[in-house]
């Protein structure tokens, strides 16, 4: 049995190795790529110039340490299931595989939040991290015409970067509400306690807003017959290739959820459900933490100081030390992450996420093809949350879990009922939560 | 008019209530703690099956087929019935001994739903499985169906016959006035009526013993496993005479193996769990039956609570306790076919204090004689 168990080589989960290493525990650590980093250390070491080399420097520089630390990384490894124990099943190209640890810390980041605009999916409109994904692991600029909408600071990094490369982008829209300056502005002194977030999000618009048009307002429709053909903003239209969206990001819940008797809360500044953690990030399950933005969105520093914290917490809980050693090495590093969360209040205020649009013939759920107008219909038949809803039309319950959708068709429940979000409970998700084939399932049996 | 309250909206609780409201004369509610179809009602593995069962069942179950043959004229929809067999393969000669020692024992009683087929024929009907099956028993008109389909038709049926659904009231207690009325204590108040349907599942035990009634349960959660779909080669639903595997192909593609492999539940928290290596169990005995699925990608595995009885057959009749209460439930992970013919029954003594369908053997009294003897 190993010490600590880690899902997930972004900040949260290379500095949490990299911290248990230090103390003296076994560490393992998985993660489904075929490198570290995650999504936004992704390939950092070759993108250190250039929007976001602050970030890149940074996740270099934990990249170093992960590869001195001595913990056993295992790329190319998706976990799909945790028991009791805890006990963690994963796969690596198709064999699985079972390992027991004393303590697993999950790190398995965010996800971006969905944004259902008619038409968002066609073939040819994907979501900026993808994108991101595609720009920093392939190099691959944005080809022809190229637009981009929706609202937040990963928009204006991804646009920066791609711009940095060489692509061409036709036009931004800005949807984000001319009005939210306003209700975030009494949050901006405590957001200038640490005002690098500023900063770099006014330098990249900066950088953007020279080079590429524009346009604000959130009336916008993806046209096209198999494919994108063209966009329409205010009723213009504009030929287009590739649409891409976003609308912020969510923690990555999809494991947590299906964890029985791990609990979660709404969290209604962010309008996402995160796991309940303490400091250290313990869940209500016993040998089961949480750290970095799948606990709740605070950014890739947040995400690395509570990687190390929660190391230092698994270590306390083994024996390694006291509560009071644990407290005097722990205390800054919380001291340093109060900081560094201090600009979330202001941006969550300014980039609260859009509203799910009210025509009945958008389609939330992707997979399952359900439309709002479906589930305003169940809820009117007595559907009463999203759990039961799958009953009624199956939305959620194809191939994505909900990763795409749940955020959706929470929302439009709620208002369908006219509950507040906070009291409309998540979607269960069940283990594997990523898919494995029977073969490889029948082969532990042996 | 007569007051009926039934406790629990799963499928035996609708059924119930969508019957004694046909009737005339009375005024039914459903009472549910969670929502319609919440545990094991909203997702078995929704085996439509006569194939199999055990004897003192088996004449409900009869009934219960003819009214899933006829389900569109009951509830106004077909559920997903789809009546393409349920068989159960022979995988050696012992098997196919025991499946001939049961075929024998269900003709003696005159019921000749259950036939014997050679290999050939399994092979006919099952173009896929693997090559070393010897033989099968098959019921040609059991099939399969969509459980949240029916649900949900059962639901939309009970509502139109009258029945007021109430969800999200949790049943405390079950008492009685004095004067033959009973009372259903709920976290909204006491409720009266003049006869109370159990039909809470694997709670169902729990408010028996509330009333001195002890009728012995223990919780099941059998896990279920879909895959991505695949192309059609599988029409009927498929077991085994040696091994726990019940395997299907639905009408979009997608396969569900289930077959009883225990996962964890949690009676007082009303949740339930996977336990991998059982759902490995399950994984590798399909394989081995249908090697066609080995590289099929599983995008979900789930579970739902269900009360199991000592001798595996549901406990439907009379409280011996409380006159006007009337028990159902324990169906022990096979009561999906049964619900449309046990809720008439259970409607039937409910309203008139007798029945000639064929549940006697399924009375509670059976666990009162043990407890006395």
């Amino acid at each position: 049995m190993i010490d600590l168990l880690i899902l997930g080589a972004g900040p949260a989960g290379m500095a949490a190795a990299i911290e248990a290493s230090r103390l003296g525990l076994s560490v393992q650590l998985l993660d489904e790529n075929a490198a570290p980093g995650g999504q936004v250390h992704r390939n950092a070491r070759a993108d250190a110039r250039g929007p976001g080399d602050i970030q890149a420097h940074a996740g270099a520089k934990l990249m170093a340490e992960l590869a001195a630390s001595g913990a056993d990384c295992v790329y190319g490894a998706t976990l799909w299931a945790i028991e009791p124990g805890p006990t963690a099943f994963y796969s690596v190209n198709g064999a699985a595989r079972r390992v027991e640890a004393k303590r697993i810390i999950l790190a398995p980041g965010a996800t971006e939040r969905a944004l259902p605009i008619p038409g968002w999916t066609l073939p040819g409109v994907m979501g900026v991290g993808a994108a991101q994904t595609l720009l920093k692991s392939a190099g691959l600029v944005p080809q022809g015409e190229v637009w981009i909408a929706g609202q937040g600071p990963l928009l204006w990094l991804y646009a920066a970067q791609a711009l940095a490369k060489g692509g061409r982008i036709a036009g931004i829209l800005d949807m984000s509400d001319p009005g939210a300056w306003r209700r975030a502005v009494w949050r901006l002194p405590c957001a200038l306690r640490k005002p690098r977030y500023l900063m770099l999000g006014l330098s990249w618009m900066r950088a953007v807003t020279k080079a590429v048009p524009v346009h604000c307002g959130r009336a916008i429709r993806a046209l096209g017959t198999d494919r994108l053909e063209a966009i329409e903003i205010d009723g213009v239209r504009h030929a287009a290739d590739t649409l891409l969206l976003h609308d912020g990001v969510v923690p990555n819940t999809q494991i947590t959820r299906a964890i029985q008797g791990l609990r979660h809360e709404w969290n209604e500044a962010q309008r996402a459900f995160r796991p309940v953690l303490d400091e250290y990030g313990h869940t209500s399950v016993a040998g089961v933490m949480v750290a970095g933005d799948s606990g709740g969105i605070g950014g890739a520093w947040a995400a690395a100081l509570s990687g190390r914290i929660a190391a230092i917490g698994a270590a306390c809980d083994l024996g390694l030390f006291g509560v009071e050693q644990r407290d005097a090495l722990a205390g800054p590093l919380m001291l340093q992450r109060g900081d560094e969360l201090a600009p979330r209040g202001f941006l969550d205020t300014l980039y609260a996420p859009l509203p799910v649009p009210a025509a009945a013939d958008t389609i939330l759920c992707r997979c399952e093809e359900v439309t709002r107008g479906t589930i305003d219909n169940a809820a009117q038949l007595g559907c009463l949350g999203v759990n039961q809803l799958k009953a009624f039309t199956r939305a959620g319950m194809g191939a994505c879990q909900g990763r795409t959708c749940h955020p959706l068709i929470h929302a439009a429940m709620a208002e369908a009922r006219h509950a507040p979000a906070a009291d409309m409970e998540a979607m269960r998700t069940r283990f594997p939560t990523k898919p494995l084939t029977i073969g490889e399932l029948a082969a532990l049996a042996e | 008019m007569k007051q009926a309250l039934i406790i629990g909206g799963g499928l035996h609780g609708l059924s119930t209530a969508l019957h004694l409201a046909r009737r005339g004369g009375w005024r039914v509610r459903v009472l549910e703690r969670r929502h319609v179809g919440r545990h094991s009602s909203g997702v078995n593995a929704g085996g439509v099956r006569r194939l199999g069962r055990d004897l003192r069942e088996v004449g409900l179950s009869v009934i219960a087929a003819e009214m899933w043959d006829n389900l569109p004229r009951i509830v106004g929809d077909d559920g997903g019935f789809r009546p393409f067999g349920q068989i159960k393969l022979a995988e050696s000669d012992a098997d196919i001994a025991k499946l001939e020692a049961r075929q024998a024992a269900t003709h003696a009683r005159g019921w000749t739903h259950e036939e014997m087929i050679d290999r050939d024929e399994v092979l006919r009907l099952l173009p896929a499985v693997s090559g070393h099956v010897r033989g099968a028993m098959i019921v040609r008109g059991d099939g399969s169906a969509n459980p949240m389909r029916t649900v949900m038709a059962f639901r939309r049926a009970a509502q139109e016959a009258g029945v007021e659904i109430i969800e999200g009231i949790a049943v405390n207690g079950i008492g009685t006035t004095g004067s033959g009325t009973l009372v259903v204590e709920t976290d909204r108040g006491p409720m009266q009526a003049d006869r109370v349907a159990n039909c809470a599942g694997a709670w169902a035990s729990g408010l028996a013993a509330g009333i001195g009634e002890h009728i012995p349960t223990n919780a099941k959660a059998s896990m279920m496993i879909v895959t991505e779909r695949l192309p059609f080669f599988c029409l009927p639903t498929v077991g085994s005479a040696a091994r726990a595997l019940s395997f299907k192909q639905s009408e979009v593609g997608t396969v569900v193996i289930g077959g009883g492999h225990q996962g964890a539940n949690d009676i007082a928290t009303e949740t339930s769990s996977q336990n991998l290596m059982n759902l490995a169990k399950a994984a590798r005995i399909a394989a081995e039956i249908f090697p066609i699925v080995a590289g099929a990608r599983i995008i979900r595995s789930w579970t739902g609570i269900e009360a199991r009885t000592p001798d595996e057959v549901p406990v439907i009749g009379e409280s011996g306790v409380m006159p006007g209460l009337f028990h159902s439930f324990g169906y022990s992970g096979h009561g999906f076919q049964l619900c449309p013919a046990a809720g008439a029954a259970v409607a039937e003594l409910m309203a008139q204090g007798s029945t000639n369908m064929p549940v006697a053997e399924l009375s509670p009294a059976r666990f009162q004689q043990k407890a006395a003897a």
